[in-house]
Parts: C-alpha cells; structure tokens; sequence
C-alpha cells in the first residue's frame, strides 16, 4: 500500500505543452507514471509528444481518459484557475508545482474546493512519489526505493537529501509528499499524518518542517493523540533571523512566532526523534526502525 | 515588500481612511515649507526609513514653530537611525515626513494578516495602543480582540462592530470605526497586502479616528498584478547585495557569519546554515540558487557570495538531481576559475553522476576541498574558515 497515488493514478498534466510541464511530464512517464493526458486551453486536439492527447479543459481529459489525478505547471498567475478546474472536474488528487502564486488566491481556492473532495498538494512543492509506481512531481526518481518510510516535508532538495540518507542505507519509502513551502498549501502535515496512520505499509514518518507558521506544533499536539508510529523530524532554519523570508514564501519569523525552537520543543514534548543535525536523519531513521 | 510609511498613508487616503495632514520632504526647506503649508503651532517630524522602534531611537520628534520643523529635518535627514530592527549599523535617513500635530484622547491598535492556521484574513485591535503589539500578546493576549473574517463574506459588518464594542466605542465613534475597518480591508484584499498595521490608531479630543502611524507589507508574489504598488519599492532600504542577487532571480540574505553558503533549494540552504552552525560555524549568507545550478547562475552566485569582505571559505552544498552533479562541476569550476576565488572552497555535490563531478573538480587545477556528505562538508568549511585547514 502507498498514500494519494499508486500504479492505477490515471494523471492529466495542466501546461503539458510548456517548457516545465513537457521536460518534467516526459521525466515522469520515463519513471513509469501513467499520464493518460495533457490540457492547454486553446491546444486540444494535439497530441503531445506524439503519445499523449491534449484537451482544452480538465473535464474532457477526465471524461475521454479516465483521470483522476492532475498535476499543474502551469504559471502563477494561472495556477489558482487551474488548481479550481482540476477539483471541479473531479481530479481527487491534484499537484500544484507552481511556485509564486499569490497568498490570496491560494486563501480563496482552497476554501472554494473543499467541498469537491479533491485533496490539494502543494503549491511550490516537488510534489508526490510513491516509488516503484508512480511519480507526480519534479523530483529525481532514480533516489527512492520502494519500502516502510514515509516522508512529508515542506522542502524540496533537503527532502532529497533525507530520501538519499534513507535509500544509501537500504531503507526504502512508501510514499513521499513534499507540500511545498508557501504560507497557505493544499495539505499540511497533519492531513497526511492522518493517511499514514491507516497506511499498513507506512511503519515510521519522516517529518521536514521549517521557520514559519504552526503546522509543526499543530502535528506535533496530533502526533502526541493519536498517531501510533514513530516519526523522525528536523526542522530547518535555526540560523535564520527573525523577519526575513528564507527563500520559501512562508518560512519566516513574524512577530516572534515560528522558531526552530519552538517546533523542536512541540515535537520532542510529542515523543518525536527530533534530530539536530540535518546530516543525521537517515541513521536516526535506522536506529528507530532497528536497521 | 516593505513601503515607507508616507507611502502607506498615500494609500489609505486613496481607500478613505483618515490619516494627518501632511507630506514627505528630502530636505529641511522642503520640510519648512510642508510645515508652512500645513499652518498651526504643532508639527510632528518623522524619519522615513523600513523599521520599527523608530520613536524611541529619535526618530519621531515634535516641533513647535516651523523654524524648529527645520531644524529638526536638518539634523534627522542624513542621521543613521539605529532602532531594535535595524542591526547596530543603524539605517540613513533619506526622508521625513512632516505632519500636522493631533489632539489625543486615547491610543488604540489596529492590524491585519493573513492567519496560516484559519487560513483567513484576521483584524485584531487593541486598547493597548501605542506599544509593541508582541509585548501585549505576551503579558496580555486576552487585551487583543480578534476577528477571523470569512473571505467570501468579506468585511461584514457584524465582524466590525464586535471590533469597536470591544474596544468600548459607542454612537458617533462606533460608527467611524466600522467605516475604518472596512475601508483597511478593502484595501488590503484589493492590493495583496501581507499586513498592515496601524500602531498608533488614535480617537482625538474632537472625536476622530485617525491612523497616527500605517505600516503596509505586500506579497512579492502578487506584485505583478500591482505595478503601482512594485513601484514603491525603495532598494536603498535593502541590502545592496540582495538588490544584486534579486537581479540575477537568485535567493540571497546576508547574515554576520564568515562562511559563504552556496545551496540549491531553500529548505536545504537553510539546513546548510544550521550544520555549519551545529559544527561551531557561522554562516555569512543564505543563497539558493536554484533548482537549475547551471553556470551562469553559479558564477553570479559566487561573486555575490564573495563581495562580502567577511568571508572566509566557502562551502558549496548541491543536491544533483535532474540537475546532473557533473554539470553543476563543471560550472563551479569555470566560475572559480574566472572570478580568481581566493578563499578556501568546501564542495560537496550528491546524487546524478557524482563521480564524474569529482574527478572533474580535481583535474580542475584549483584547490577545492571535496568533501563526501553534509557533514563532512560542514566540518570542512568550518576548519577552512579558521584556517586549520
């Protein structure tokens, strides 16, 4: 078993026929991913790459192909528009890899979907890998191995970084979900806590969090009610003043909240192995897991 | 994005909320004849740069004759003004903005942001006005009221009515402040601000609301649907070598550390500052260059990385993955090579063809420090910094 995608994730690409959406969309069927279609309003009719249809909208694609799942490149100025098609249509998983979309339009569409049952990873995230089945995302396909682990995490490359520490052990990873580092996003850490605790594969979570925000005290107070298998965390951004945005749009101190410190505190008050070198969550991971 | 204060207030007058009388000035003459313009016997001079506390670092003051507007503005323009938010090197006073002085009765708070965990727009006001509003959420939360509106509502009036009972207004009052509350909300949605705050917000002895200070932060991310906004931006404000990096799309933010940090991604930049820290490290820099390292990016990275006089070693973190590890060596190397680095480089690459990588940066002819994971190459740059290595 895996979280959110599988072998029989039927995926339409929103701005397939862009430069992003062609290299990664190419990258992720190499991978095994199965893309049943492309949609770039104004394009239907083409065939992409000369394998894939493209639709002008999300309901044709879900309709003629089947998908169940869309993942978005489009630009940010577009993306919101996107993310609310693809749920309208009926996608029930859908991944915004878009970085750059405003905080408003983001406030507004996740409000706006929350009826439509479609669950919402991201924006401004790698997206989601179930190894072995599927890959729904930007992320190198070749660092993950299939196995108990499951990641959530709001970085990208330091996802791949703690994936990496985990695969060179021989430790392998049921599903990976970056949800990206905006101040508002589709799903938090607690969402996927919750499907990974029904997940019998999942027997330990990797939890990436970072400045900015409460998801982390909010995940550690779930962690410590309910959830019955032990996670690994580390939590970027120590160093990071107070007051300034540290690449991602939501990792900053504002007004004193949302220190590294705190997050550790929350975690380790929740029985989590908080890990203080990021150079130490692989090991960390075998240690728990008696690897 | 940050604006000035004066800019702040020129937007409020556009929405309909009250603020003073007044105008920016650069210069003290310029400053006299606001005052002149302004008339009556009391003005208020204020220091026109981004950072709180300005009040207490002698940065407000109040003058009771234009004469004394001018010579106030004389001393306060060109002045350093070092505040609890400007770091000990303090920030140069370009501009100040003259006012008419107010009758006040009483000072409130008022402020508004985007709350992460409701995910919904919260106005909060408070009786205690005029302090910092992080010290009040400390000894007193209870004294801030909250209101979480519903943004398909949008600024119903109930949520601003609750707002001003709370804060004990009644009648004539009760009424300017919905119609306040109201107007701040509409012009935060309708510009994408981040926050604003109105700190102090006062009622004057004749019975106005009016905000005596307007602070105003946009969301960089909707800046290209405000070009009136984008324009506002001040980079004297900024660091000069984030304006630079921010030329070549590049994430940089100096800190006070002597170890330049390379890093693609923001999440694995922000862990590589925290290893060299954890290693008894500091780091001078946080610097993503982004998923594409390719070598343009990576010479304008370094050279950047390197204007700063305070750095000692650099150290390089990439995780290779669609980006092949060869191809960002490649990169380092020709960068290295043409910018003469004389500092000590720290590389560590990990993931796609990480042995070609190698063998590329020690055939390169320059003496990089390879190191074989994150910690190792925290350890390294740590050293090479102290020069132990």
């Amino acid at each position: 078993m895996s979280i959110l995608v599988n072998k029989d994730t039927r995926v339409v690409v929103q701005g397939i026929t862009g430069k992003e959406g062609t290299f990664h969309a190419k990258q992720c069927i190499e991978y095994g991913t199965n893309i049943v279609a492309g949609v770039t309003p104004g394009k239907g009719g083409q065939m992409w790459e000369g394998k894939v249809p493209v639709y002008n909208t999300v309901a044709e694609a879900v309709e003629k192909e089947g998908a169940n799942a869309s993942l978005i490149f489009v630009p940010p100025a577009f993306a919101a528009d996107a993310i609310a098609e693809a749920a309208y249509a009926g996608c029930k998983v859908i991944v915004a890899i878009t970085e750059g979309i405003p905080a408003l339009d983001m406030m507004k569409v996740k409000r706006a979907i929350r009826d439509t049952g479609a669950r919402l990873i991201g924006p401004n995230c790698p997206g989601v890998i179930t190894p072995g089945e599927c890959k729904m995302g930007i992320m190198p396909g070749y660092i993950f191995k299939r196995g108990p682990v499951g990641v959530i995490s709001r970085s990208g490359t330091l996802t791949y970084e703690a994936v990496w520490q985990c695969t060179t052990r021989g430790i392998g990873q049921s599903t990976c979900i970056g949800i990206g580092g905006d101040p508002i996003i589709g799903s938090r850490f607690i969402d996927l806590l919750k499907l990974f605790k029904d997940d019998p594969e999942t027997e330990l979570v990797v939890l990436i969090g970072e400045i900015g925000g409460t998801a982390e005290e909010e995940a550690a107070e779930y962690i410590k009610k309910e959830f019955n298998k032990p996670v690994v965390a580390f939590i970027a951004g120590r160093t990071a003043p107070p007051g300034r945005r540290m690449g991602h749009a939501g990792a900053i101190i504002a007004g004193g909240k949302g220190t590294a410190a705190e997050k550790m505190a929350a975690l380790r008050e929740a029985g989590v192995h908080v890990v203080e070198s990021p150079a130490e969550i692989g090991a960390t991971v075998a240690k728990v897991l008696g690897k | 994005m940050k604006v000035h204060e004066y800019q702040a207030k020129e937007l409020f007058r556009q929405y309909g909320i009250p603020v003073p009388r007044g105008k920016v000035a650069e210069t003290p003459e310029e400053a006299k004849k606001v005052a002149e313009e302004l008339g009556g016997n009391l003005f208020v001079v204020k220091a026109q740069v981004h950072a709180g506390g300005r009040g207490k670092a002698g940065g407000v003051k109040l003058a009771k004759s234009v004469d004394e507007v001018y010579e106030i503005a004389k001393k306060m323009i060109g002045m350093k003004l070092v505040t609890h938010q400007t770091g000990p090197e303090g920030k140069l006073v370009r501009k100040v903005l003259v006012e008419e002085g107010l009758n006040i009765e009483k000072e409130f708070y008022m402020g508004m942001v985007i709350d992460r965990q409701s995910e919904c727009p919260v106005m909060m006001v408070s009786a205690e006005g005029g302090v910092e509003i992080e010290e009040v959420a400390k000894r007193s939360p209870e004294k801030i009221l909250k209101a979480y509106i519903d943004p398909a509502l949008g600024m119903m009036p109930f949520y601003a009515r609750q707002l001003a009972f709370g804060l004990g207004f009644t009648g004539d009052t009760l009424k300017k402040a919905v119609n306040f509350m109201t107007a701040l909300y509409k012009l935060f949605m309708e510009k994408d601000a981040s926050l604003a705050e109105i700190n102090p917000l006062v009622l004057t002895k004749e019975g106005d609301l009016i905000a005596l200070d307007a602070k105003i932060n946009f969301d960089d991310n909707a800046l290209y649907r405000h070009p009136e906004i984008a324009e506002l931006r001040d980079i004297h404000e900024e660091d000069p070598l984030e304006v630079e990096a921010s030329k070549y799309d590049l994430n940089y933010i100096r800190l006070d550390g002597n170890i330049g940090c390379m890093v693609n991604g923001a999440g694995l930049a922000m862990a590589t500052m925290d290893i060299i820290k954890f290693y008894g490290g500091e780091p001078a820099n946080f610097l993503d260059v982004g998923g594409a390292a390719n070598a343009e990016r990576v010479k304008n990275a370094f050279r950047i990385l390197l204007s700063d006089p305070h750095v000692k070693a650099v150290f390089i973190n990439i995780f290779g993955g669609i980006v092949r590890c060869d191809r960002v060596a490649e990169g380092v190397t020709k960068a290295a090579q043409e910018l003469e680095v004389k500092v000590p480089m720290v590389v560590r690459l990990e993931g796609t063809n990480k042995d070609q990588a190698m063998e590329i940066l020690k055939n390169s002819g320059l003496s990089f420090i390879l190191a074989d994971s994150m910690a190792d190459g925290a350890e390294k740059a740590v050293k090479a910094a102290k020069g132990e290595l």
